[in-house]
């Protein structure tokens, strides 16, 4: 119960005022079509170097939370889901707000959210300092491990081809070794002096995670199509916290789920609330009004995924194995104050680990309130010119990038990794594995030639590495989320020759 | 879920040419720099970079790379103003013109070029500049004032 010590530091004026904005700003930024959770936290990153670390995470953990409940604003108003996360959102939210009902589905989706993220969060205080003593007992050879796992399950698991999303992990982990290397001082792949320091992650992430978005508005071009503009009538907030009292089965299920897909490493909140929605159609005896505007399948989706936020960072704050892409943002946002997940984090900063995760659970709640609050004027947020949002992130990304160390050479890399990064994601390549490399890439080589020089001093590398039941433990996960991703790959390849099944309603084309 | 499938083969390939070329170039870069010590790990992430690239490749050469859209010439005609305002607001505008000066003539000119409003709209033009004006007033308060940046001057500001 050692959360408890540290729950008056969110209350502390700015950390609160940052809680605030983050909370409201995430609401508003998630709203947005267009805009992802993982492109919000990371145009964050550059504000929070001059905050402490427990303010910084603070504004990156609320702004996780509320993005990705505020992505429900476009996918019930618009059928735009604003996060890939919200996705299951639309299909019945949009029906219930084409009938006039628009606030229902809301609140429904920012209470369902509320009582799934609360519930995530408790998760995470009470599973992450148990795995984080058991990560105490790591070595180097385990570490070395645990990033090379951190990087092939997001790159097996978070992609639609698993080959292109492990060879995106190993061109973020070369991407890491750019520059000078820390033991011997000797130049690597250093073509020209823009790269003499290495590539900043900051510039990195900005650039994998902001342009490509960006580009994505741009492709759209003078897009004059109408958006279908559903007018948001009031509701009571009473009558739909009665109904999400009496939607126990779907609420329950939505946020076990959630909790589950969380916990796995890499997996995300697209697929949490889209398992959700299917499990609690497949098991309501109104499954035939799921897809017409039915609010079960709303509060499912919704209570997936924020019960999935708290546990994504359960093996992100143990193991620096980050559970989705946005949590491997909020890695780096840990990294760049000198903060190492695992034992480090709650031995030596406490305050910080549980000040953040206090933050969380305070958040989720900031979250619901305002997020009730914001439904009667959310259609017009939600329909936020494009050339304004693409102008603005331009823009945004630009400074942000610039001004961790005022490098110009980061701002023109952060644009060529993030035009690279559009075209590659046009054939399959995934981002966040690319962006997990490059974080754990220098985690990974100091672990190496750590273990290397203590393998020299003993039995050599072979034992040491393939030795030891936690060493065999870790390669077999490598091993079987590789083979698992291979798997399902090859029975995708042979479920697109047969013909779509027009009873399924999920399937959704992006 | 599933994934609307465009791409052609040779689209497919050019990206797996290009992975496939940086990979053989790290590959060979790891295994014939000095000091060696220095790219021990490098030749590990290298080989199975290469391994990869290869396979990639392969499936590409074969027909068998399915996943992706690939790149259509419509949208792509699209992105390139938008783009060319981006490079030549990195490359020229930011440090000759000041940050603040350059970033609001970039921000209007991405707004006017995309902007479904007819350019002959005269509210439409006062509607841009204030966007963009109150915008880059943001930024400024935010990025000189709050986490007081130092920026480019450049001939304006």
């Amino acid at each position: 119960m050692e959360f408890i010590a540290y729950f008056g530091n969110v209350f502390e004026p700015t950390a609160f005022l940052l809680l605030l904005g983050g909370t409201i700003g995430g609401l508003i930024l998630g709203a947005t079509p267009g805009l992802s959770p993982t492109m919000a936290v990371a145009l964050l990153i550059p504000f929070t170097f001059q905050m402490t670390a427990a303010h910084g995470l603070i504004l990156l953990g609320a702004a996780y939370t509320s993005t990705v409940a505020g992505g429900a604003v476009s996918a019930v108003l618009l059928k735009i889901p604003g996060a890939p996360a919200n996705v299951a959102t639309s299909l019945d939210g949009y029906e219930m707000a084409k009938r006039g009902e628009g606030a229902r589905a809301l609140h429904l989706s920012f209470l369902s959210s509320g009582v799934g993220g609360v519930l995530g969060v408790l998760l995470l205080i009470f599973l992450t300092p148990l795995l984080s003593r058991w990560a105490l007992a790591f070595g180097p050879s385990h570490l070395f491990w645990l990033a090379i796992l951190g990087v092939t399950v997001i790159g097996s698991l978070d992609s639609r081809s698993f080959v292109k999303g492990l060879l995106s992990g190993c061109l973020g982990l070369w991407l890491a070794m750019i520059g000078y290397d820390d033991i011997q001082g000797a130049q690597r792949f250093i073509f020209t002096d823009s790269l003499a320091g290495g590539i900043n992650f900051i510039a990195a992430m900005l650039g994998i995670f902001a342009v490509p978005q960006v580009l994505d508005m741009f492709a759209k071009g003078r897009s004059t199509a109408a958006v279908v503009s559903i007018k948001v009538s009031p509701q009571s907030v009473g009558d739909s916290m009665r109904e999400i009292g009496r939607s126990g089965r779907a609420l329950s299920i939505g946020t076990v789920i959630g909790v589950i897909v969380g916990l796995i490493p890499g997996v995300g909140g697209q697929i949490a609330g889209l398992v959700a929605y299917d499990q609690t159609r497949k098991m309501s005896p109104h499954r035939r009004k799921f897809g017409t505007g039915h609010s079960e399948g709303v509060i499912a989706a919704e209570a997936a995924n924020n019960a999935m936020v708290g546990p994504s960072l359960v093996p992100l704050l143990t193991l620096s194995i980050p559970g989705s892409p946005t949590a491997a943002v909020l890695l780096g946002g840990l990294l760049i104050h000198g903060i190492f997940p695992g034992s480090d984090l709650f031995d030596n900063h406490p305050d910080v680990a549980w000040t953040f995760i206090n933050s969380m659970l305070i958040g989720q709640i900031m979250m619901v309130i305002f997020g009730i609050m914001i439904a009667s004027w959310a259609a017009k947020i939600a329909r936020a010119p494009q050339p304004v949002m693409a102008a603005a992130v331009v823009i945004l990304a630009i400074f942000g990038t610039y001004s961790v160390q005022q490098s110009m050479d980061d701002v023109l890399i952060m644009l060529v990794l993030g035009v690279g990064m559009y075209f590659f994601e046009k054939f399959g390549f995934s981002a966040a594995p690319l962006v997990l490399g490059l974080i754990l890439g220098p985690i990974a080589e100091a672990n190496f030639i750590q273990g290397a020089m203590i393998a020299e001093a003993g039995d050599g590398a072979l034992p040491y590495f393939f030795g030891g039941v936690m060493n065999l433990f870790l390669i077999v996960l490598i091993v079987a989320s590789v083979g698992y991703s291979f798997w399902s790959n090859v029975v995708h390849a042979r479920d697109r020759t047969e013909a779509p099944r027009p009873d399924n309603p999920i399937e959704v084309t992006p | 879920m599933t994934t609307t499938t465009t791409a052609n083969r040779m689209q497919h390939l050019v990206p797996a040419s290009a992975v496939l070329a940086l990979a053989a170039g790290v590959t060979f870069l790891s295994f014939t720099q000095e000091p060696a010590e220095a790219f021990l790990f490098p030749r590990v992430i290298a080989v199975a970079m290469l391994v990869l690239a290869v396979w990639n490749f392969a499936r590409a050469a074969l027909g068998l790379a399915r996943v992706g859209s690939g790149v259509s010439l419509r949208p792509f005609l699209n992105i390139l103003p938008g783009l060319a305002v981006v490079v030549a607001l990195i490359f020229a505008g930011l440090t000759l013109l000041g940050f603040y000066a350059a970033s609001f003539l970039g921000f209007l000119a991405i707004y006017t070029i995309y902007d479904p409003v007819p350019l002959t709209h005269g509210g439409g033009w006062l509607r841009r500049i204030a966007v963009s004006a109150a915008f880059m007033m943001v930024i400024y308060a935010l990025f000189a004032r709050l986490l007081q940046v130092q920026t480019p001057q450049g001939l304006l500001f």
